[in-house]
């Protein structure tokens, strides 16, 4: 660490960038001021161009004009390393180790201590990977290896790797997407201490209860362009999310009017191993029922047991009053059961195939007869689920992977709704969906939930399971081990029950 | 997002056209180079050259789509030459002999797809494994020595002309059309862009992966051995070793057309222009007398600047 920075000095300015694309232009005069001791918030909906200052900032891209100075001199980096060497480490969220590599020579990596005729001096590099560690206060044995961390300690390692090199700037992109609440306060905790330290950090995230959390100030930007700078946490949210998207958000959850009718899917005594033990559990028409419970706690198992992409070692699963074979997806799909998967872009999504394809994927078989696929009827099923959920997209040719997130999100909805299934196991269906699309993805539920289908939701977001669903069920190590009615739930009860702490 | 009327062209022509407006530009420069390489023999006798690489190229393309590698494709090309070889010699209809040579390359395709399906054996390894047994097979069939003593009608496959074209550029002509109507029109061809795009959303889209992905290594089986047939007719004798080399050849060309390695895009289009590129290549230095050492150096020097000038794009 480097000392000598006063609190409250500016440490980097980014003033008026702009930078295109070819057909996009992602950033339209942003500005963005990271002061010593500030943990600043950058807030914006997917697409905003969050991801493009980050990129600029830290030397990915180089902006078409604007200037970012660094104290009180205007640099021009031409890559990550310089802005690296200038004191502003970035954390992006996919993390960049290297999974077999120990813990150390990943703190190490790039300039591993030497001795003599360029050998490693391994104590060294242990105690300065130990001294690292040791400022962040987390007990991870250097000598581990990476891969065998979870992703929190992955993302500790991260960290101390960028301040091992005297980061004086310190980036973080969406840092608790796959943490954790024990990891994410971990994580808060960290920050607190550098903040108090003089480090500047620029804290990017969806979720505004940690923005409230943590930060000083929040900047919001919207379409690439800046809306404003807010001191926290004084900004009430609703100032905050209308700065983000434009508009006063009514209801963030909307209510709806779906009659509960026969049941659709039944499970029982579904059990695989130690992951999933003994469940049981109903979804009527019309109703949708929420999956609380950690990460671990074996949900996205039981959803992938249910739609038979697992095998199971016992029970069964029945779609409307028809028994589902196990281990067979596309029974599981005839039966008018479908799965939208939580990683969408590693389970889901084509993303160098087109938004065309990626729709009718699933559909195939009713585009034309004995193998072939009808052009126009493609065209047309794609067009219709492109209209019917809102898809932003310039057409129905473009690449999935240069649209949104949230965009991305309503694609893979599509292809599923375009097999007009009965029953929907929504896995994780909002996350990293900024706010906007996410009311959006809620309005579509309740939608599909008015229309007679059956919802089994599974979330980490317990408002978004408590604003959603008729009941909730909770499950912790392979067990279902509660069950709330949407009165009776609070996330108090719900995160005891999902912990295993006495009553639930 | 700010919409451009040219947006679509733009971010789309550029890099499909890239491997056609290579060949363009070889050719006029060896037009320019030599007054023989633009004329109708010589362009009729390249593409006759070219129909063999390019068909095995076909079924590659098909196996790289979905993230595969097929290089089996030259052993499997000698041993469905040589047992065709053997059917003719020994009196068989030609149309017997052809079809137990297919039969070859579809058994041999089918062994490779289930080692990668159902075995889960990396497709490199795997068809490496069946490269090297295919080809002493081949050699223990033939005991080392050709098969000769063919007939002409089974010759014509090789040398004759049908609609006064000859008779590999119009089998040439029907494979690449037939694949691209498999991957453009219909659901398996779907599929191969799909699994190379991503498998796992395919599994979880209830899509079965072993028969799709097992079918393209049947086919690319297929299209080498017809490869070998007709290369055996135009030879007049089945070598035992035919065909080394080859797989790297049609690999070149696939690339070359811009076909992802990684899998998932692509196509059979620019595999026919990436398999004239190196056609066209071959001869023109042949044209200009460029000596055989170095036109290897040239080859591979031009493989390495397409891909080059791809990555630069991107």
């Amino acid at each position: 660490m480097k000392a000598g920075h006063k609190p409250g000095q500016v440490l980097l300015r980014a003033v008026d960038l702009h930078k295109s694309f070819p057909g996009v232009r992602a950033l339209q005069g942003v500005s963005l001021e990271v002061r010593s001791g500030e943990i600043h918030g950058l807030l914006g909906e997917n697409g905003a161009g969050k991801s493009t200052l980050i990129k600029c900032l830290s030397g990915l891209y180089r902006p078409d004009s604007g200037t970012i100075w660094l104290g009180d001199r205007p640099v021009s980096w031409s890559g990550p390393r310089d802005a690296l060497r200038a004191g502003i480490a970035t954390i992006h969220q996919e993390l960049s180790l290297a999974p077999d590599l120990t813990v150390m020579e990943n703190i190490a990596l790039g300039r591993e201590p030497v001795r003599g005729p360029g050998l490693i001096a391994w104590r060294e590099m242990e105690a300065l990977a130990r001294e690292a560690l040791g400022r962040l206060g987390v007990a991870i044995d250097p000598r581990a290896r990476v891969g065998d961390l979870g992703v929190g300690a992955q993302q500790m390692v991260e960290i101390a790797r960028a301040l091992s090199v005297d980061a004086r700037v310190l980036i973080l992109d969406e840092p608790t997407a796959a943490l954790t609440q024990a990891e994410a306060e971990r994580l808060f905790a960290v920050l607190d201490g550098l903040r108090a330290r003089g480090v500047g950090i620029v804290y990017i995230s969806h979720r505004l209860e940690e923005l409230y959390r943590l930060c000083d100030r929040v900047t919001v930007i919207r379409d690439g362009t800046y809306v404003g700078t807010y001191p926290m946490p004084e900004t009430p949210e609703a100032t905050l999310v209308q700065a983000m998207v434009g508009r006063p958000l009514q209801d963030r959850f909307p209510r709806r009017q779906a009659a509960i009718g026969e049941e659709a899917l039944t499970v029982r005594d579904l059990s695989r191993g130690q992951v999933l033990q003994g469940i049981s559990l109903t979804v009527r028409r019309g109703e949708v029922v929420g999956v609380a419970g950690l990460m671990g706690a074996g949900r996205t198992e039981l959803a992938r047991a249910i739609l038979g992409l697992d095998p199971v070692d016992r029970g069964s699963v029945t779609g409307l009053g028809r028994p589902v074979p196990p281990g067979n997806p596309r029974a599981a799909l005839a039966a008018g059961l479908v799965y939208v998967p939580e990683d969408r872009k590693r389970q889901g999504l084509f993303l160098n195939r087109s938004v065309r394809e990626n729709l009718s994927l699933a559909s195939l078989g009713r585009l034309g007869r004995l193998g072939w696929i009808s052009p126009r009827a493609e065209r047309e099923l794609a067009g219709r689920w492109v209209r019917e959920l809102g898809v932003r997209t310039p057409s129905l040719e473009i690449q999935v992977a240069t649209l949104s997130g949230g965009n991305q999100q309503k694609v893979l909805f599509g292809r599923w709704l375009a097999t007009d299934p009965q029953v929907l196991i929504l896995d994780e269906p909002t996350r990293g969906v900024d706010v906007g699309a996410k009311a959006e993805i809620y309005r579509l539920i309740n939608r599909l939930a008015e229309a007679g289908k059956a919802i089994l939701m599974i979330s980490s977001e317990l408002p978004e399971l408590l604003g959603m669903c008729d009941r909730i069920l909770v499950m912790r190590a392979g067990r279902l081990v509660g069950e709330f009615s949407r009165s009776e739930a609070s996330q108090e009860a719900i995160m005891r029950c999902a912990v295993g702490a006495g009553a639930g | 997002m700010e919409k451009r009327p040219l947006g679509w062209l733009v971010s789309r022509f550029p890099r499909r056209l890239g491997p056609l407006a290579g060949l363009l530009a070889l050719a006029v420069a060896l037009s320019l180079l030599s007054d023989r390489f633009l004329t109708l023999t010589n362009l009729l006798n390249v593409t006759r050259q070219v129909s063999i690489n390019a068909i095995i190229a076909a079924g590659m393309t098909l196996v790289i789509l979905t993230g595969g590698i097929d290089l089996s494709v030259g052993s499997i090309l000698a041993l469905a030459g040589a047992v065709t070889a053997r059917a003719v010699a020994t009196g068989q209809p030609v149309l017997v002999a052809v079809a137990s040579g297919l039969g070859v390359g579809l058994a041999a395709g089918l062994v490779n797809g289930l080692l990668v399906t159902r075995g889960r054996v990396p497709a490199f390894i795997a068809t490496l494994g069946t490269m090297t047994a295919l080809r002493g097979l081949t050699l223990t069939y033939t005991g080392g020595r050709p098969i000769t003593g063919l007939t002409d009608s089974f010759r014509a496959l090789g040398g004759g002309y049908l609609l006064g074209l000859p008779v590999p550029v119009v089998i040439m002509a029907l494979v690449f059309a037939a694949a691209w109507v498999f991957l453009t029109y219909t659901r398996p061809g779907r599929y191969v862009y799909a699994l190379g795009s991503n498998r796992e959303a395919v599994r979880t889209a209830g899509v079965p992966t072993v028969p799709y992905e097992t079918l393209v290594y049947v086919l690319s089986g297929l299209t080498a051995a017809l490869a070998g047939v007709i290369l055996t007719a135009r030879l007049n004798s089945a070598q035992p070793t035919a065909g080394m080399g080859f797989e790297l050849d049609a690999i070149a060309a696939v690339v070359l057309g811009g076909t992802s390695l990684a899998g998932g895009s692509g196509g059979v289009g620019g595999t026919l222009v990436g398999a004239m590129i190196i056609g066209v290549l071959d001869n023109g230095l042949n044209l200009l007398n460029v000596s055989s050492f170095y036109q290897q150096v040239v080859k591979g020097l031009v493989i390495l600047l397409a891909v080059l000038l791809d990555r630069a794009r991107k």
